[in-house]
């Protein structure tokens, strides 16, 4: 009985791998790959956040925080949140800094999750969500979308979805990978939906600065919806700020308080650093911002434009950085499509399986990169899709 | 802005091939663009931007303030204009403050800089002082950081 492997929890050696990782060993093995598989912004964070970071340490600020985070920034946070989206919220007991959204939802789930309980949410979807669900011993529920929609949540699909036991429902538009959004109509009737099922909703708007098309309207801001929403957000897309880990959660106090619990015990705070940096963010980043915005526009046009005009049918993402371009029209499903780009023709495109099974035969295209980039590699899918038609 | 234009000042290094295809216009319609560019005055000419560092050990920059009187003909556009005339001259600007003119001069040796500064531009009639100052080292050059800034190097080139 020599097998490392039984002290492995059986729930955590019953989830899967992300199928991100495969193609991030292949490719970062490879010479002169283009990746449109990269998850996050090609800028660097604009030079006054990066400043900021740099003050703080000249000034000696390397202690831990309140296990909420600095009030400084909760207090811009509860500002931005406010002015930008429309609920207001404490700085004392309704805001909590975490190590990214990704920190801000496992906690939440944590917080809130008995064994058993069940987790709807929207798929293709971020990969962490069901295996968060499942780390709960819960049970994630998934509710398909399709292109057909734009990849928006059909309230109808939620309702035929729902099942006694469902506690949670987690939302995240823009969505990563689709960049579907959800129209004010929509929200109101997924937020009916909620309320009569009295389902508490985690709201990932981690892409909403980056909307291109409309307004970003925030679930939490609709009637009835700030006490049963928590707004999961963070500075890692809008602001270029990955590396930095900061984002946060703001909601009603009971859950912020429980979530601070596993907080206080599992990360005690975010580090107080970036921390700083995202004061400056919030105060003096706008503008950097929406120049970055401009930026993904424009690069999102040429791509849909590009992918349509070589025969993998593409919606317009209305938010966040991802091209969702469907493949099967190829013949091969999405994993035979993205390995043989990868092996042929050295592009890195995201399998839409790798986001759950509501992505297959569609394919994630990052346009997070420069034109160059974009161009290059749509140059390498036109030969691929050339020397596919030949055979 | 014309869309060619704002394409160009990107600082991406594009063909025209490439352009079009961003643009959605023929190789044949963004060659037209940067001609109409051309003839309308707005574009002067495209040039590389070269590392500083490889540029350094062949050519020699040096950054001239002039003096000027300006009287007689032309005034300041005249002996602007004139200094603006040496290939050894890369730009000229007439300042505001203590002085008239700001001229960057290139040249393959410090010597040779030297020599056109008192032997060419001091002797023009109208040139009352130059101050030179030779550059030793550049940090960022037209929007370009120098060196490796490392940014990109640990990113992982697939992620979530």
């Amino acid at each position: 009985m020599n097998d490392d492997r039984r002290f492995v929890a059986r729930h955590v050696a019953a989830l899967p791998k992300s199928g991100i990782r495969d193609f991030f060993a292949i490719v970062s093995q490879m010479r002169d790959a283009v990746s449109l598989g990269i998850g996050e912004p090609d800028f660097v964070t604009p030079f006054s956040i990066r400043e900021a970071a740099m003050a703080a340490l000249e000034k000696g600020r390397t202690s831990y925080t309140d296990n909420r985070g600095l009030l400084a920034l909760r207090e811009e946070i509860s500002r931005y949140v406010a002015r930008n989206y429309g609920p207001e919220y404490r700085p004392d007991d309704e805001i909590l800094v975490t190590i990214g959204v990704s920190e801000a939802l496992d906690i939440l789930l944590r917080a809130v999750l008995n064994p058993g309980d069940k987790v709807l949410y929207h798929e293709p979807c971020y990969v962490s969500y069901a295996p968060s669900v499942a780390l709960c011993h819960a049970v994630p529920v998934p509710v398909r979308t399709s292109a057909r929609d734009a990849w928006a949540l059909d309230p109808a699909a939620l309702r035929a979805a729902w099942q006694p036991g469902c506690k949670v429902l987690v939302l995240n538009f823009p969505t990563n990978p689709t960049g579907g959004t959800a129209d004010r109509a929509k929200l109101e009737a997924i937020a009916a939906f909620a309320v009569e099922k009295d389902l508490l909703v985690a709201s990932d708007e981690i892409y909403s600065e980056l909307t291109y098309e409309g307004d970003h309207v925030s679930i939490a801001s609709l009637p009835g919806m700030r006490e049963r929403t928590v707004f999961l957000h963070g500075f890692s897309k809008a602001f270029a700020m990955t590396g930095f880990r900061v984002g946060y959660a703001c909601g009603p106090a009971a859950v912020i308080d429980g979530m601070l619990k596993v907080h206080q015990y599992a990360i005690m705070c975010a580090p107080i650093v970036s921390q700083e940096a995202a004061i400056e963010a919030l105060r003096n980043g706008r503008d950097a911002m929406l120049h970055m915005r401009d930026k993904y526009r424009e690069r999102r046009d040429f791509i849909v434009r590009r992918l349509n005009e070589l025969g993998l049918p593409c919606h317009l993402p209305r938010g966040a950085f991802y091209a969702f371009p469907r493949v099967d029209v190829t013949g091969l499903d999405s994993m035979a499509f993205a390995q043989g780009l990868l092996r042929e023709q050295k592009v890195a495109i995201v399998p839409g399986t790798a986001f759950g099974e509501a992505g297959a035969g569609f394919c994630r295209a990052s346009f997070s990169t420069s034109y160059e980039r974009i161009n290059e590699a749509m140059e390498r899918i036109g030969r691929h899709l050339d020397a596919l038609r030949a055979r | 802005m014309n869309p060619v234009l704002k394409l160009l000042l990107e600082g991406e290094t594009l063909d025209t091939a490439q352009m079009g295809k961003i643009l959605g216009l023929g190789p044949d319609a963004v060659a037209r663009e940067l001609d109409q560019l051309r003839r309308d005055g707005v574009l002067l000419g495209l040039r590389p931007v070269l590392n500083p560092a490889w540029e350094a050990e062949r050519r020699v920059r040096a950054v001239i303030e002039i003096k000027v009187r300006p009287e007689g003909r032309g005034g300041f556009d005249g002996l602007a204009e004139r200094i603006s005339a040496f290939e050894q001259v890369e730009s000229c600007h007439l300042m505001s403050g203590g002085y008239d003119l700001l001229v960057v001069v290139a040249a393959d040796s410090l010597y040779k800089v030297a020599s056109f500064v008192h032997e060419r531009l001091a002797r023009i009639e109208g040139v009352q002082g130059t101050s030179t100052h030779f550059i030793l080292r550049a940090y960022k050059k037209d929007g370009f950081v120098v060196g490796d800034q490392g940014a990109d190097r640990d990113k992982p080139a697939v992620s979530a």
